[in-house]
């Protein structure tokens, strides 16, 4: 069932103190919105907890905030984020989703209007995943002391018994490869501030990575080595964790970096480093050198992989550190982001 | 890319460091100046001295605008946003630097509303919307950035707007080389002049450093290929034992600069008597203060600036870096006590400062060996 197609039963404006209540304005809020929005049969009996069996093996479970400013901006909002953000953190720990809980901070005066955009944002992103919303919580703050709605998503899932990932695994002689183009959700949000005046279309990539992994997973087994969704501080921190907790040098070939023009040019003109850009619908993947070629051609063919790239390469390093290698022979190091990327004009 | 991809081009970077190493007597020692934080960041972006000649050593010069500030500025501003009835807006590249009690950042994390703008007129724009309120724009550059202020008090003053103010911390770029050139424990062999202020002050101001000095100069552009064209200018001036102003960013500098800008520089501003500069000590004539034409927008004549001096971390050896006498990691605090992300000095903030981009591009030793990497 379509979200248009659900019978929305609540009629108040906006979000007040009262609907966090736990009174029969929250009743309202619940059974007349939410609910219906997420609807399935682990959470519509709204009890004080979703019961089912338990899968056998190996289960993954992982917790995300979204506080994100604003609240929509070109290509997603901050509750198809939230729902994709956590779906992403069980992708490249090699598992398949089994369920989903949210918990939302709203702030008193939000409209309703927006509430509902957002649960509806979640619900088609879980849809799209074929996972379930099966329990919650919604809290109200006074006006002023959150920006409009935070969510917070945990997400429970299984690893397939094939996936042993872990930065122990990863060895020299190893290869590195991304997803895709880098540093759209980054660039979208700061354009979407519109403090900076600046207009370019560009869109966020949020998206769930669940089809890219598990595909990886299948074709490579054991020799899928490592992976980790390069959210904050883009693929420059995931890469530095990785050189850091395997202890190995990572060294990636600058010209190989796939990023839009369009993100480029507006990372030229700020004066940032796409390599530092949030991203929300891509992953960094280390996996055995000798199965680089079909792990690649792997990714290419499933749908939303076609850009998939060779980042780069393992090697044993005195010091463990990410580098960048130029066409012309030039060697940089990439470092870490030390807090959000800012513009840079004079 | 237009305009990036042909300067970044492998075979024209190829054809310049083979001539740089053609150029360069291996029996001589060069030391030269990249005035422009613009030219350090990209030096270690690009892993530019990496591929020079040993002997020809690149040293990072004063002209990062945010690196030069004394805290007491940074001080005297915050303190400003600390009026709930101020917006405080500056540009991003400020919103790290540390005064004595934090960075613009921090303040704003507190409660100040401090807002990062793109250019002066978004901040001009931000009082027009909030006219109950006052704007404050905390002003800093080289002549680079000063002529969008003097643009946007003239159109403040056009406009009738009552409630924006500018802080001025601008500053100009020939005295600092001129005091560069007079230090005593200085001695350099030519210059790489900064790209983007020449692209309002034009070649001419230079021409005192290769007249008096005898120091070869090639005003020079960001990418690759200009930063070593503008190395060949100056190693083939030196071979040849003259000194002279070149023009290597020709498609952006003109000789005689930008005359209505320096028209608008002239109207709205005048040189200050003296202004201090972080690690460099006070300079005659070398910052700008706004006229009394405009004082209506001057914060320093319509705010209480209490002129705060803050004497920089004993320790902190910013200025023998800033004049390039000594390399960033040889400081003492460098890398232990100063970091990008605890900076003791503003040359450890801005990724323009040398100490900065020696930290994020170049703190470790390279490995010889790199492994050939497939596409």
């Amino acid at each position: 069932m379509s979200a248009s197609e659900v019978q929305i039963e609540f009629y108040d404006k906006q979000i007040s103190m009262s609907h966090g209540a736990g009174g029969e304005a929250s009743r309202r809020l619940i059974e007349g919105l939410i609910q219906p929005l997420l609807a399935n049969p682990l959470l519509d009996p709204l009890s004080d907890a979703a019961v089912f069996a338990g899968p056998t093996g190996r289960v993954a479970m992982t917790a995300d905030s979204f506080v994100v400013q604003p609240l929509r901006f070109p290509g997603g909002s901050i509750g198809e984020l939230a729902v994709n953000g956590t779906l992403n953190d069980l992708a490249v720990s090699g598992a398949r989703p089994i369920a989903l809980s949210a918990a939302f901070i709203l702030e008193a005066g939000l409209p309703t209007e927006v509430l509902r955009h957002e649960v509806e944002a979640m619900a088609a992103a879980a849809r799209s995943a074929g996972v379930s919303i099966v329990c919650g919580d919604t809290k109200v703050v006074e006006h002023g002391r959150a920006d409009g709605m935070y969510i917070s998503t945990t997400g429970l899932g299984q690893v397939d018994p094939r996936a042993d990932l872990g930065p122990r695994r990863v060895q020299p002689g190893d290869q590195v490869l991304l997803s895709g183009p880098i540093g759209n959700h980054g660039m979208a949000i700061m354009l979407a501030r519109a403090e900076l005046e600046i207009e370019a279309d560009i869109r966020s990539d949020t998206r769930s990575l669940v089809g890219l992994t598990a595909g990886l997973v299948e074709c490579l087994g054991s020799d899928l080595r490592w992976m980790r969704d390069a959210t904050r501080g883009g693929v420059a921190t995931v890469l530095n964790e990785l050189a850091r907790d395997a202890g190995v040098t990572v060294t990636i070939a600058e010209e190989a970096v796939p990023v839009d023009d369009v993100v480029r040019g507006a990372c030229e003109l700020l004066g940032l480093d796409p390599l530092q850009v949030a991203n929300e619908g891509q992953f960094v993947a280390v996996v055995a050198g000798e199965k680089a070629d079909s792990a690649l051609a792997t990714l290419r063919s499933i749908p939303g992989g076609e850009r998939a790239c060779r980042l780069g390469m393992v090697t044993a390093g005195s010091r463990p550190c990410v580098l960048a290698k130029a066409a012309y022979g030039g060697v940089r190091v990439v470092d870490m982001l030390v807090g959000d990327p800012l513009p840079r004009i004079c | 890319m237009k305009y990036v991809d042909e300067f970044r081009d492998p075979e024209m970077i190829r054809k310049a460091l083979h001539e740089i190493h053609a150029l360069a007597d291996c029996r001589r020692h060069y030391r030269i100046m990249e005035v422009c934080g613009g030219h350090t960041h990209a030096i270690f972006r690009f892993g530019l001295n990496e591929l020079l000649p040993p002997n020809v050593e690149l040293i990072h010069g004063p002209g990062c605008p945010v690196c030069v500030l004394p805290m007491g500025r940074i001080d005297d501003g915050l303190e400003l946003a600390g009026d709930p009835n101020v917006i405080f807006t500056a540009f991003g590249d400020m919103m790290r630097v540390p005064g004595s009690k934090g960075s613009p950042l921090e303040s704003k994390a507190r409660g100040a509303d401090v807002r990062i703008v793109y250019s002066p007129l978004d901040a001009l724009k931000i009082a027009l919307k909030n006219p109950d309120r006052r704007v404050v724009f905390f002003a800093i550059g080289f002549e680079t950035t000063a002529p969008s202020t003097a643009l946007t008090l003239l159109r403040a003053r056009a406009l009738g707007v009552k409630n924006f103010v500018v802080f001025s911390n601008h500053v100009t770029i020939i005295p600092a080389i001129r005091a560069i050139l007079d230090s005593p424990d200085m001695r350099l062999e030519g210059f790489l002049g900064p790209g983007h202020v020449s692209t309002v002050i034009g070649c001419r101001p230079y021409e005192f450093i290769a007249r008096d000095y005898r120091c070869p100069i090639a005003v020079s552009g960001f990418e690759p290929v200009d930063i070593l064209q503008s190395l060949v200018m100056v190693l083939r001036q030196l071979r040849a034992g003259v000194a002279k102003v070149e023009n290597q960013y020709g498609r952006v500098v003109p000789w005689e600069g930008n005359l209505a800008a320096l028209r608008a520089l002239a109207e709205v501003f005048e040189v200050r008597p003296h202004f201090e500069w972080r690690g460099l000590g006070f300079i005659a004539h070398s910052a700008l203060r706004i006229r009394d034409s405009f004082a209506a927008w001057d914060a320093e004549k319509t705010m209480p600036i209490r002129g705060i001096a803050v004497a920089d971390p004993k320790a902190a050896q910013c200025g023998e870096v800033l004049k390039g006498v000594l390399k960033p990691h040889q400081c003492k605090l460098f890398g232990n006590q100063c970091t990008p992300e605890h900076p003791i000095g503003a040359l450890m903030v801005s990724p323009e400062g040398a100490c900065a981009a020696h930290f994020k591009y170049a703190h470790l030793e390279l490995p010889q060996q790199l492994p050939i990497l497939q596409g």
